[in-house]
């Protein structure tokens, strides 16, 4: 039992406990942490579980079993922190938190990193409730529909409607510009710029959205040559 | 033969999700089909009201899970149809008393003898909902042709397809055409054009619906009944069959003379 507990280790946290995943096989740590569990069911009652399952790359099932295992035991899992940006989107689209409220410094040091470089590419519509936080630039192929949010250190293109909210530059970068094939977005933010007046359009067409020269956000018709 | 288990959801509550359950139950029932509704909704139930059965109820989902009693007990057969059976929730206990291996192994249990099992979900995307699906071969998200609600389905459909559930059906409930032909209500293709999945069924606005609920008897039996009709042919649709969609244009009253003559749309 012992070496079995060893695998995962439980500590409490300012929002709940905190279940640190080592990169042993998912399966064993899962057994692991659900058996810790059992042994102390009081404890347990009704949890707040975040997991720090480290470079695990992890699937939608895998994610949704361990829930639904959780659950059973009435412990709630609202967030999961993850190197790897696969298992971060998994966990995005199960409506898990990636961050808790005190980031891991090292966390930090990579995001400074990636900047300006990385982009992260979605081929797909992103649907109420989903929040996308990157780094970079942001490339959506898909709709942001209203109650969707991304939050991008650069640039924001969108290869379709816009009705949800993205913030561009969100560390400051005042050149970022957010492009989109339809803006009739809710809210558009470039840095600390917001803009809220954004009608819907009956005739739609590209858009850029940029910081002008007098300094306030603006959108403009995309000028083709 | 082995039931398909069909879950009906919404996210925001009050769009009509125990009314369409109780009416494709019915529906399926007068199709000659083995049907069993479960209502999901622990501590609000009210499948049983809308569907008359309230003053049978002696057992239910939660004394199944609790081992107090068998399946069979806790299914109460409906007034009209003998191959319609209600498994209620329970009103004194909380969505905590079931979980989502439950609801499979309820299912699993019934799939031999049923054609369909229709789990009705309570509102909102927590436990309650997440036992609701747990065991859909297939979901259909209703609808009202209202912002907020569809925002909400659409939160819904996200999670849907994130837990790879499949892209559910929708079902727009309580359309009104005569509000959607004076651009004061979203169109069903305002609806569809962002949630992006397929349409099942179009649900008129009628009055019927709420005497009906209130009743004990779904509209579904009723004949002259255009709600009823659409509930009909989405059961046709969940069977399989090709049913062309209803045409939902306002019906010649007054008011419609009325916008004849003035020419406005």
């Amino acid at each position: 039992m012992n070496q079995l507990t060893a695998l995962v280790q439980i500590k409490g946290i300012r929002d709940g406990l905190l279940a640190a995943f080592t990169d042993a096989p998912w399966d064993e740590q899962k057994q692991a942490l659900l058996a810790q569990i059992d042994e102390k069911p009081a404890f347990f009652q009704g949890a707040r579980l975040a997991m720090d399952v480290g470079a695990q790359i992890l699937k939608v099932n895998d994610l949704v079993d361990l829930r639904d295992f959780l659950s059973e035991r009435n412990v709630s899992l609202w967030a999961v922190i993850s190197e790897s940006p696969i298992t971060e989107q998994t966990a995005q689209l199960l409506g898990l938190a990636t961050r808790i409220s005190k980031p891991r410094p090292e966390e930090r040091k990579q995001t400074l990193e990636a900047s300006d470089e990385s982009a992260l590419f979605i081929n797909k519509t992103l649907r109420s409730g989903t929040r996308v936080e990157f780094p970079g630039n942001v490339v959506v192929v898909g709709d942001v529909n209203p109650g969707a949010e991304i939050i991008a250190d650069g640039n924001v293109i969108v290869w379709g409607r816009v009705r949800g909210m993205i913030h561009a530059g969100c560390r400051g970068n005042r050149s970022a510009m957010i492009c989109a094939l339809d803006l009739s977005a809710t809210q558009l933010r470039i840095a600390d710029e917001v803009s809220a007046v954004l009608k819907p359009q009956k005739d739609p067409k590209p858009e850029i959205a940029s910081i002008n020269k007098e300094g306030r956000l603006q959108a403009e018709l995309w000028q083709t040559g | 033969m082995t039931a398909q288990v069909i879950t009906v959801t919404s996210g925001k509550g009050g769009v009509g999700k125990t009314t369409a359950v109780a009416n494709l139950a019915n529906a399926l029932a007068m199709d000659g089909k083995r049907v069993v509704c479960i209502d999901g909704d622990i501590g609000l139930r009210n499948l049983d009201v809308v569907m008359g059965l309230e003053n049978r109820i002696v057992y239910d989902l939660v004394d199944v899970i609790e081992g107090r009693c068998k399946l069979k007990q806790a299914m109460i057969r409906d007034k009209r149809y003998p191959e319609l059976y209600l498994i209620p929730a329970a009103q004194t206990r909380d969505k905590n008393a079931v979980s989502p291996s439950d609801m499979v192994r309820i299912c699993n249990d019934l799939r031999p003898d049923a054609d369909f099992v229709i789990i009705d979900s309570p509102a909102g995307i927590e436990r309650g909902f997440r036992n609701s699906i747990a065991a859909a071969d297939r979901v259909l998200v209703v609808t009202n042709p209202e912002v907020s609600a569809v925002r909400d389905a659409d939160r819904v459909v996200g999670i849907l397809e994130a837990e790879e559930k499949g892209s559910p059906a929708l079902i727009l409930n309580r359309l009104n055409p005569a509000l959607v032909k004076n651009n004061d209500m979203l169109s069903a293709e305002d609806v569809l054009d962002l949630l992006g999945i397929q349409l099942i069924g179009i649900v008129p606005e009628d009055e019927t619906v709420i005497i009906g609920s209130n009743r004990g008897a779904p509209v579904a039996a009723d004949g002259k009944s255009r709600a009823g009709q659409a509930f009909r042919n989405i059961a046709k649709r969940l069977q399989g069959q090709d049913v062309p969609f209803m045409d939902l244009e306002p019906q010649g009253g007054l008011w419609s003379a009325l916008q004849k003559i003035t020419g406005r749309k």
